[in-house]
């Protein structure tokens, strides 16, 4: 009774919790890329460390991950060899 | 030089149509030379928030198929002498105006008019990139709600992939009650979370209804709290500085005979 009675004291604005909301699912939102555009992406890495590294590209994974309240571009390329220049 | 602007939100119901023709009679008003152009093929109502349902001869697709020269498909506002709009069909789907027309037939009326406004359909697809295709700018039109929030959050992210950089912000239909109550996101808020520049804030307006009832735009109705703020955009758009007005609050008598459905 008298923590519900609180809550209602303490209970956030709903103007303010819609901002925080936004905030956070836009963050999705923004980072969510089409199939396409990742395959592409994947294609330019490959092309890109391949000038230095033999890379297994069968076995490499790129996503994009939410962490906390950031996102992060994750990549796992298992390398098999370095090319010399 | 004349400047085609879109003006697009994602999600429907927001103003967008609205917006369209008080930017485009308040324009007219300040003198300038200006085409209104409905895109919303099949679902058309710029006509009608105009007043100018009854004299449509020809439409959009019979001037983007060869039918009729746009001169021909242009209604002239009968009080405002400067100001054309060009409806689209009402029969028709999106599918019947691609990117690639509307393109040629906005280089044309740029040599004519000030301004060419183009009034989006709702959605990301077809009908939205062919809206988006001719434009030098876009004013993005939401609500201070969640969900008219995200949506323009996407169309903005659409707009940049098309290379459209030019983006600003319309805030409509905001409550200045509840954003005091702290129950309703001000301009700043949605300002914050969009990070795109404001060119102005409507206030939620009963007169916004009545003069679509009666179709007359109420742009510079200077009773009418919702007039002053789309005069101010207009304004804004011919350049000018102009300070972001503050909404009257309806006083307790007002909040009382509304309560009582007076």
């Amino acid at each position: 009774m008298l923590d519900s009675l609180l809550s209602m004291f303490k209970k956030e604005k709903s103007g303010k919790v819609a901002k925080k909301r936004l905030q956070m699912v836009l963050i999705q939102d923004r980072a969510s890329v089409s199939p396409e555009v990742m395959e592409k992406l994947r294609d330019d890495i490959i092309q890109v460390i391949s000038k230095y590294m033999v890379i297994n590209k069968s076995d490499m994974e790129i996503s994009l991950e939410n962490v906390e309240d950031s996102v992060a571009l994750v990549a796992n390329i298992p390398v098999q060899n370095m090319r010399h220049h | 030089m004349s400047e085609v602007i879109v003006i697009t939100s994602g999600k429907g119901g927001v103003g967008k149509t609205t917006t369209t023709a008080n930017l485009g009679v308040g324009l007219a008003k300040r003198g300038k030379n200006v085409v209104l152009i409905d895109t919303d093929t099949g679902l058309r109502n710029l006509d009608l928030l105009l007043g100018l349902e009854n004299r449509i001869m020809y439409d959009l697709v019979d001037v983007t198929e060869g039918r009729v020269p746009y001169k021909k498909a242009l209604v002239r506002h009968k009080k405002y002498e400067t100001l054309f709009l060009l409806p689209t069909s009402q029969i028709k789907d999106k599918s019947a105006v691609n990117p690639a027309q509307l393109m040629v037939l906005c280089d044309e009326l740029r040599k004519q008019y000030d301004y060419v406004i183009i009034d989006c359909p709702a959605g990301i697809e077809q009908g939205f990139k062919t809206a988006i295709a001719a434009a030098d700018r876009a004013i993005v039109v939401t609500m201070p709600e969640v969900s008219a929030v995200r949506d323009a959050d996407k169309i903005i992210g659409e707009l940049g992939r098309a290379e459209k950089d030019n983006i600003s912000l319309i805030v409509n239909r905001i409550r200045p009650q509840m954003v005091e109550s702290g129950d309703m996101m001000d301009m700043s808020d949605i300002d914050d979370i969009l990070s795109i520049k404001c060119i102005g804030q409507v206030p939620d307006d009963e007169m916004v209804v009545t003069s679509a009832n009666r179709g007359e735009p109420l742009v510079g109705n200077p009773k009418s709290q919702a007039g002053r703020a789309y005069d101010n955009i207009v304004r804004r758009i011919l350049g000018e500085e102009v300070p972001f007005m503050t909404f009257e609050k309806d006083g307790l008598f007002t909040r009382l005979k509304k309560a009582f459905g007076m």
